[in-house]
């Protein structure tokens, strides 16, 4: 037990380049399975969206499928399942992502379908309708009509932050989606879809001199435009504990959760990694401190989590973030005795460190869940895109579970420290559904 | 600039990973893949557990990690942890599953502690507790969510009395579960014979089943002989309608009769499948969401259980749009019954089955699931080859075929969980609507 287990790593190539209209592109080539993973980022997110129009970025993304310069309607869907591929895109709180995945032969054709994309989407009145009404029903599946829908990720933060870009609902209310026009669309592709504020990551199986051609061919006449400035929406910490709860009339238990204020993950990674290591100390399997003490020990939950960021996205966001402790509770379950208990953990791991190979196991562990997301060609390209665009660093996926094996005691412990109640925002679920 | 769509490369031949395979004394059949993308290996163990009393195999599942004769609970998550490893466990009608990954150094270690868990179970009586409860506010808050409802309603529909019909147990029943019935049933059940133990990663085919038949060789004795029986033709009926009062949205569910794998009609009927709601670029997908705006997610599949297979049809959509739903449903069940699929809908749809059989196979995990979910069946992976010829030659007249046996609309077992006050008007415009009791 005592005997430390060596954290491998893996050493995806990682080519870079700039196109001259500002296209940053990465190329990881790996020959092992004959499919390739396509993925496009573009640096605006639910913290861009204008006031009044919540919920835009998303349904912005929505829209990108809906037909381009020499794409009608459906084509996009058609092309790329008609090559036995793959498709997706979902808007984060700091960018919003296309990707595929295909057959190795149709690496071309998805090329040329985000190049048509990002010379500007087909927008009209009736696609914008009709998205409106799916993205209402996306909404209805994962919050309205579901328990604990939007349970932390869309209740924790208008606890926590003042400033609307951070404390607002990125789904968005049905208000503010009717009130969306194509001339707002058009707006936000004109200021924020341009190549120089986007990337492009390809990771799989492909010639990376073929690759680079082929880039060049499809995205090298995408007229370039600048990328607006990156905006700051940095707010001060918390001085004082802020608390909600709501009732929530589906729900058949209680619940809480509770986020504090963690450093920049950018401009201070080397204090912000602890956090994400203290996570998997505190939450990460039976084993864990306070799946031990809460679910085991005094039962006084059914479930425990923790992670960093809102979308649980700890390596692809950006100042202001939060570590946050989520849990579900027996019927009649009190929220104030689970916190208290997270209290004393929390004291407990500051004042007496941690347990001899408490540190090394969750290290590996960790170590594993990164390597496992690598093995997919999606999960290069993603990350890696998301990298580049956010730190010109994507060769980072490589070093990562290196630098989690870095993390030492005392930074774990002086990370638990500084999670003390006075920082806190907690919300709570009053269940309305009786059990 | 000329703006083209540029032609797809042919795929390259279907290339199957290295592998070995050997049944060891106990019964124990192990089957050891090599991809060595990255320095890690998936785990994963099917082991026989079909007419296994629900409540109790259901807590078992839930408490097969508590302790062994020495190890606690958090002693099996923490060793498993220092070798970046973890183990859980799940149950269908068919099997107990165990599912796990480590990195690769960690293999041996894995396989010693899984050995623990299953020949020297403890289920002690607090961490058996504690597990109990957690199971029933598990259930509670299933009982919530409007998937899991209809899909209770549905299985009660398709299968009547027969042992599939009931795949969750009641809370009243797993709270009288106790620890030494599950000893018990573990003793009769978690056995070697007929379960087969997959791993895949960077390993040495050989080796690795050393390594399992080193660790799992003292995992013995017969297992219990059981068989399900076929499950029943499905009998269409009247709609049920589950009322859930207040609900924004409705979920419809049909169930429609389907071949087993190993069927020479099989890749023909998924093929169907694809063309009319199997994938986004379906007609059903196409006409429900990308036309109407009726719903966000709707989807198609084939389910596959050891005693018979069914296609399942899903959609949540608005409480208002609910009767014009089932008209579009119904009106693509029609067409694709009795009209043949256009030539390069098929084709699309056929890529698609090809492009993304390589897709599933492409990592550790989805080789794993794929190579396990297999074996359970009796099959291999050389099976993708004879599936994907099948895919690539199925006709038109083929797919006509099998699309007017079992797509027809008045095959279908339906059921909508919804607001009823609402609903039921515009549904019964469309068919017989019975409301359910319960």
């Amino acid at each position: 037990m005592a005997r430390r287990i060596k954290i491998p790593a893996t050493k995806y190539p990682v080519e870079r380049f700039t196109l001259a209209n500002g296209l940053r592109v990465v190329l990881t080539p790996d020959r092992s399975a004959p499919v390739v993973g396509v993925a496009v980022v573009y640096d605006v997110g639910i913290r861009s969206e204008p006031e009044g129009r919540t919920g835009f970025a998303h349904l912005f993304e929505h829209l990108m499928f809906q037909g381009s310069e020499n794409l009608e309607k459906l084509a996009h869907f058609r092309h790329v399942q008609g090559a036995g591929g793959t498709f997706n895109g979902s808007t984060h709180l700091d960018y919003t992502d296309y990707f595929e995945v295909l057959p190795a032969g149709a690496l071309e054709r998805a090329l040329f379908l985000e190049a048509d994309r990002m010379r500007g989407p087909r927008l009209t009145e009736e696609n914008l309708l009709n998205q409106i009404d799916v993205v209402k029903e996306e909404i209805r599946v994962n919050v309205l009509n579901r328990p604990y829908g939007g349970f932390p990720w869309l209740r924790l933060p208008p606890v926590m932050f003042s400033t609307f870009p951070n404390a607002h609902d990125g789904y968005g209310s049905f208000g503010d989606l009717d009130s969306a026009t194509v001339a707002d669309a058009q707006a936000f592709f004109d200021r924020y879809y341009a190549c120089g504020n986007a990337t492009l990551a390809v990771a799989g199986d492909f010639d990376v001199a073929t690759a680079t051609e082929m880039i060049q061919r499809h995205f090298g006449d995408v007229p370039a435009r600048p990328a607006p400035p990156l905006p700051d929406f940095a707010e001060p910490d918390l001085t004082s504990e802020k608390r909600d709860a709501y009732t929530d009339r589906l729900a058949p238990l209680p619940g809480v959760a509770s986020a504090w204020r963690v450093p920049d993950p950018i401009g201070d990674f080397d204090n912000y990694l602890p956090f994400v290591v203290l996570a998997e100390v505190l939450t990460d399997g039976d084993a864990s401190r306070l799946v031990e003490r809460l679910v085991q020990r005094d039962r006084t939950v059914t479930s425990i989590g923790g992670y960093i960021g809102f979308m649980g996205d700890e390596f692809q966001v950006r100042n202001p973030t939060a570590m946050l402790i989520q849990a579900h509770m027996p019927p009649g379950g009190d929220a104030e005795k689970v916190l208290r208990t997270v209290d004393e953990e929390l004291d407990r791991l500051s004042a007496d460190g941690l347990a001899p190979g408490e540190l090394e196991r969750v290290q590996a562990r960790i170590a594993t869940h990164l390597l496992r997301d690598t093995d997919a060609v999606l999960g290069r390209a993603l990350p890696m895109a998301v990298l580049e665009l956010q730190r010109g660093r994507p060769e980072m996926l490589n070093e990562l579970p290196k630098l989690v094996g870095e993390v030492t005691e005392a930074q774990i412990v002086a990370a638990a420290a500084t999670l003390r109640p006075e920082r806190r925002a907690t919300v709570e679920v009053v269940p309305g559904a009786v059990a | 600039m000329n703006h083209t769509l540029p032609d797809l490369i042919p795929d390259a031949k279907l290339k199957l990973p290295k592998e070995a395979e050997r049944t060891l004394a106990g019964g124990l059949t192990v089957i050891a893949i090599r991809r060595t993308s990255v320095p890690l290996v998936e785990l994963r163990l099917r082991v026989p557990f079909g007419r296994a009393p629900l409540p109790r195999a259901t807590v078992l599942s839930q408490a097969l990690f508590t302790g062994t004769g020495t190890m606690t609970s958090v002693d099996i998550a923490a060793e498993l942890q220092a070798v970046g490893g973890g183990l859980s466990a799940g149950l269908d009608p068919d099997r107990l599953l165990v599912t796990g990954n480590s990195l690769a150094s960690g293999l041996d270690r894995m396989l010693e502690i899984l050995a623990a868990v299953l020949t020297d179970p403890a289920y002690p009586n607090d961490e058996v507790a504690t597990e109990r409860d957690r199971l029933v506010d598990h259930i509670q808050v299933a009982l919530s969510q409007p998937a899991h409802l209809a899909r209770t309603a549905l299985l009660k529909r398709m299968f009547g009395n027969h042992p599939y019909a009931i795949q969750t147990p009641e809370p009243e029943q797993v709270r009288a579960v106790r620890p030494a019935q599950l000893r018990t049933l573990h003793a009769e059940r978690v056995r070697p014979e007929g379960a087969v133990l997959v791993l895949v990663g960077d390993l040495n085919p050989e080796k690795a089943i050393d390594a399992a038949e080193k660790a799992l060789g003292s995992w013995t004795g017969p297992a219990k002989s059981v068989v399900v029986p076929p499950t029943p033709v499905l009998e269409p009926g009247p709609l049920l309608l589950v009322d859930r009062p207040g609900a924004v949205q409705s979920s419809l569910r049909m169930a429609l009769p389907a071949l087993e794998r190993t069927d020479p009609d099989y890749a023909a009927l998924q093929l169907a499948n694809l063309v009319f709601g199997g994938y986004f670029s379906s007609r059903w997908v196409e006409n429900m969401r990308e036309d109407k705006g009726y719903t966000y997610g709707p989807h198609t599949g084939i389910e596959h259980y050891l005693a018979g297979s069914a296609l399942l049809v899903s959609a949540e959509v608005a409480t208002e749009v609910t009767g014009p739903s089932l008209l579009e449903t119904l009106y693509e069940l029609g067409r694709i019954a009795s009209l043949a699929p256009g030539e390069e809908e098929l084709e699309q749809a056929r890529r698609y089955a090809l492009g993304t059989l390589r897709l599933g196979m492409s990592t550790q995990a989805g080789l794993a699931g794929l190579a396990s979910m297999y074996a359970s069946f009796g099959l291999r992976l050389d099976h993708l080859r004879q599936y994907s010829a099948s895919l690539a030659t199925a006709t038109r007249e083929q797919v006509a075929e099998v699309a007017t046996r079992f797509l027809a609309p008045t095959n279908a077992v339906t059921v909508v969980l919804g607001d009823a006050a609402k609903v039921e008007g515009p549904l019964s415009a469309l068919a017989t609507v019975e409301r359910s009791a319960g």
